[in-house]
């Protein structure tokens, strides 16, 4: 009796479209800045507040952006990862400490490791805002000539860090810049 | 040291899950009495265990151990008491604790009052309940363990979002869980039925109060979530065909043609395997509105949770349990022989179209919400599928439902003479009559009123007759009226629910206004005839947020009706605002004011009026429904043992025995 298959052949074919519709991640939000310059910015940096940084300095070199505040549970997860991310010669990585209270970002740092080589403080928003974040932590990857290659939302943790970052790294890096 | 206590509570109640499943299927196939006996005690062990684990969350955030991961992400020390408590399910690990909570404790009542349930059957039931309860537990543990600890421990949490932080909202996943789950009742019971090959009128009656049962939590659930959306998300509508609610309203319609259904199978022994299919289908979309929710592969208004890696769980385990059982199905569906005979006019074919309605009702539905799956699926870029869709859906299928409702109460079973119902064309025209009397009394003219109120007419007036028929043969009075069973009491309240619900939705769908307006400090508007006072905004605290608090004054006639103080809430833990709207409620209508944006110096505010309509019919007839669906459960015949269905080939069987 074929029709007493009907309704199984019809729940395979659902969840095929199902798992077809899985493998769309909505984490890798197609960022409409990924392919384009970044944002240029000149903050003041975290530890030294009467200088400022800015991407110009980092021209010619791959680099690392992480959105990240100090009272975010994402941030903490993700934090040993980058400290050991850090180690790896090939890493330049900025953090943008963004909305945030600077004495509770330095207390967190001194306390845990500074993963960064630079902090600014984006105590307003504007540059998160010019980066298109809205909820750290995110994290940029920009090559030699200043172009955003990648962007990720959510903490990062040893697997996407291996499987994704560390190639791309590799890569960027061997591009002429 | 408690949170640990809780994750072992957790990996042994995964343990007695093992043991429920497992042993009791072993001792059905060799037909050894101890194993069958000891899926009792061992689903209820695994509840207790269950119970202790929760407890232990629910500890974990009273007490803000912030090492808790899953409690830093969800909780802080301002959240009161109860929204720290409702925190516990207020995202994703949590809720698929709860989820697991709720499954044994069906499980658990299943053992206590299953009585009248021989001891094979039941043991069947408890250990297809139980290897979905492994499913579930393995889930929790592998992917989403509640208990995993945070290093370094922050000193304070992230805190519970806003939109959760309500009484409504901190009830309402509970009460939808009990009837998402409560559905792996009539699933198990149809499971087991089809393994023993005994789709007979007994497991349609040990089926039904147990539907009923699920079904009442099912109702309440969504409508608690409906006017959760209502007041709090500040949008002034009571439902937005979102898919989350969407995954909600199907396994709803389906348990809805399945209550019908088992009515049929068990007084006429008739629609077995649809029936069978029924109680599959209202199940599996359970898991599947849990795979929507939770996956992430939709993007809705309150995907509060969502997870890919996960997702991929789900699809496995919907995978294993739908396919398992839809396998099953087509197995034993064709060697199911149904007896009874039916005529074309006869309340058999008005069940059967009413499933029909219901279940089309639902495929529609969930097209309309996997629409832009299937979409991107095929390349051809994200679309979905909006309001127009869906009502346009409801109406359609709505209006024969309705018309159903009221003129298959009056059939008879088998075979009714169409002579005799020529005669309900005078209740008809006599609807049609007073919808259009009940229009006229509203402001201005419109068809779809007009359609919705003959409708409700309709099934009132039908509704009562078929009440009134008990009483052909014998006077109305108190000694008669105790005599009615309750299913009879709750087939009609259940259908006045509808009524009422059709009302309210007609009505307010209709007839409600809105306006958005700027007013400065003593400005005033006029609508619907009330005059909205603004009397200006001032600053307020909470305990975790800040905010502005407006001040407006509602006249009718120069009558004070309300004075209204709709709020804008900043919560110290996030950057978005939220609306809490100031509602002044009452029968007949709602007046609703949400707070928009400060403008300029002067003080002044963007206001958003809401003039609703009969609003609260729509949540009063899911209550009175959910009532109907609760008197019926009390039936006596669900409880007799009763033999005299059983067919000699069935008595040949060897499930009696233990009996």
């Amino acid at each position: 009796m074929l029709r007493y298959l009907i309704p199984l052949a019809v729940f395979i074919i659902l969840v095929i479209f199902l798992a077809i519709g899985l493998k769309n991640d909505p984490r890798y939000v197609p960022s409409p800045l990924i392919g384009k310059p970044a944002p240029d910015f000149s903050l003041p940096r975290l530890f030294t507040p009467s200088t400022t940084f800015g991407p110009k300095s980092l021209r010619g070199k791959v680099w690392i952006l992480n959105a990240w505040t100090s009272d975010c549970v994402g941030c903490r997860q993700e934090h040993p990862y980058l400290l050991a991310l850090s180690k790896n010669k090939l890493i330049n990585l900025i953090g943008l400490d963004y909305r945030d209270s600077n004495t509770l970002a330095i207390a967190l740092l001194k306390e845990h490791g500074n993963p960064y080589q630079v902090v600014v403080t984006d105590q307003d928003g504007s540059v998160g805002i010019d980066y298109g974040v809205y909820a750290v932590p995110e994290t940029f990857i920009i090559d030699k000539k200043g172009i955003i290659r990648f962007k990720y939302i959510g903490p990062l943790f040893p697997d996407e860090i291996n499987k994704t970052i560390l190639p791309l790294i590799k890569k960027l890096n061997e591009e002429v810049g | 040291m408690i949170v640990e206590f809780g994750q072992f509570a957790l990996i042994l109640a995964l343990i007695l899950a093992l043991i429920q499943a497992v042993l009791p299927l072993i001792g059905t196939l060799i037909n050894l009495p101890n194993l069958i006996l000891v899926a009792r005690p061992a689903a209820q062990a695994q509840f207790l265990a269950l119970v202790i684990s929760f407890a232990c969350l629910v500890y974990a955030f009273v007490i803000h151990d912030f090492s808790v991961a899953y409690v830093a992400n969800n909780s802080n020390t301002n959240l009161p008491l109860l929204y720290r408590v409702s925190a516990v399910w207020g995202a994703h690990e949590g809720s698929l604790l709860l989820w697991a909570l709720v499954l044994s404790l069906w499980t658990f009542a299943v053992t206590i009052f299953s009585r009248q349930v021989p001891p094979l059957m039941l043991a069947r039931v408890v250990s297809i309940m139980g290897w979905i309860s492994i499913g579930f537990l393995l889930f929790l543990i592998i992917t989403s363990n509640p208990f995993a600890r945070l290093f370094p421990v922050p000193a304070q949490g992230h805190d519970l979002n806003p939109l959760l932080q309500d009484f409504g909202l901190a009830i309402h996943p509970p009460m939808l869980y009990m009837g998402y789950v409560g559905l792996s009742v009539a699933f198990a019971f149809a499971i087991a039925a089809m393994w023993a090959n005994r789709l007979d009128s007994a497991w349609a009656r040990w089926s039904r109060p147990w539907t009923n049962i699920a079904w009442i939590f099912l109702t309440l659930g969504i409508a608690l979530g409906s006017w959760w959306a209502y007041y709090e998300l500040g949008w002034g509508g009571w439902w937005f065909w979102d898919p989350v609610e969407n995954a909600s309203f199907m396994p709803w319609l389906v348990a809805t043609a399945l209550i019908h259904s088992l009515a049929v199978t068990d007084k006429r022994s008739s629609f077995k395997a649809w029936t069978a299919l029924l109680a599959i289908f209202a199940f599996s979309l359970s898991l599947l509105g849990t795979f929507l929710v939770r996956s992430g592969v939709l993007t809705s208004v309150h995907a509060f949770a969502s997870d890919p890696e996960r997702g991929v769980f789900i699809l496995l385990f919907l995978l294993l349990v739908v396919g398992g059982s839809l396998t099953l199905f087509a197995m034993r569906a064709p060697l199911i022989k149904s007896h009874s005979q039916f005529s074309l006019l006869s309340r058999e074919t008005a069940l059967l179209l009413n499933n029909i309605f219901l279940v089309v009702l639902a495929i529609g539905i969930l097209a309309g919400t996997l629409f832009p799956i299937f979409t991107v699926a095929l390349n051809l870029g994200k679309y979905s599928v909006g309001f127009p869709f869906f009502n346009f859906i409801f109406v359609l299928l709505g209006t024969p439902l309705a018309l159903l409702l009221g003129f298959g109460q009056l059939l008879r079973w088998k075979k009714d003479r169409a002579r005799q119902h020529i005669t309900k064309l005078i209740p008809l025209a006599i609807s049609i009559l007073l919808a259009v009397a009940s229009v006229l009394m509203m402001s201005y003219f419109s068809f779809y009123a007009l359609l919705g109120m003959s409708l409700a007419w309709w099934m009132l007036i039908m509704t009562i007759t078929s009440f009134m028929q008990r009483f052909k043969n014998q006077p109305f009075s108190f000694s008669s009226l105790r005599k009615i069973p309750p299913s009879y009491y709750g087939t009609h309240i259940a259908h006045i629910g509808v009524v009422v619900f059709c009302v309210g939705i007609t009505l307010t769908s209709n007839y409600s206004s809105k306006k958005d307006v700027l007013l400065k400090p003593g400005e005033s508007y006029q609508m619907d005839g009330y005059r909205y006072k603004f009397n200006g905004a001032k600053q307020i605290t909470g305990p975790n947020y800040r905010g502005y608090e407006g001040d407006v004054v509602i006249t009718k006639n120069n009558t004070v009706i309300a004075n209204m103080k709709p709020q804008k809430r900043i919560y110290f833990s996030q950057q978005n605002p939220m609306t809490e709207a100031a509602i002044d409620a009452g029968f007949t209508r709602d007046l609703f004011v949400a707070l928009g944006e400060e403008r300029g110096q002067a003080g002044a505010w963007t206001l958003r009026l809401y003039y609703k309509p009969f609003i609260r019919w729509i949540w009063l007839g899911a209550i009175i429904m959910s009532l109907g669906g609760l008197v019926a459960s009390f039936d006596k015949r669900y409880r007799q043992k009763n033999k005299r269905t059983q067919t000699a080939a069935e008595k040949d069987r060897p499930d009696g025995e233990l009996a």
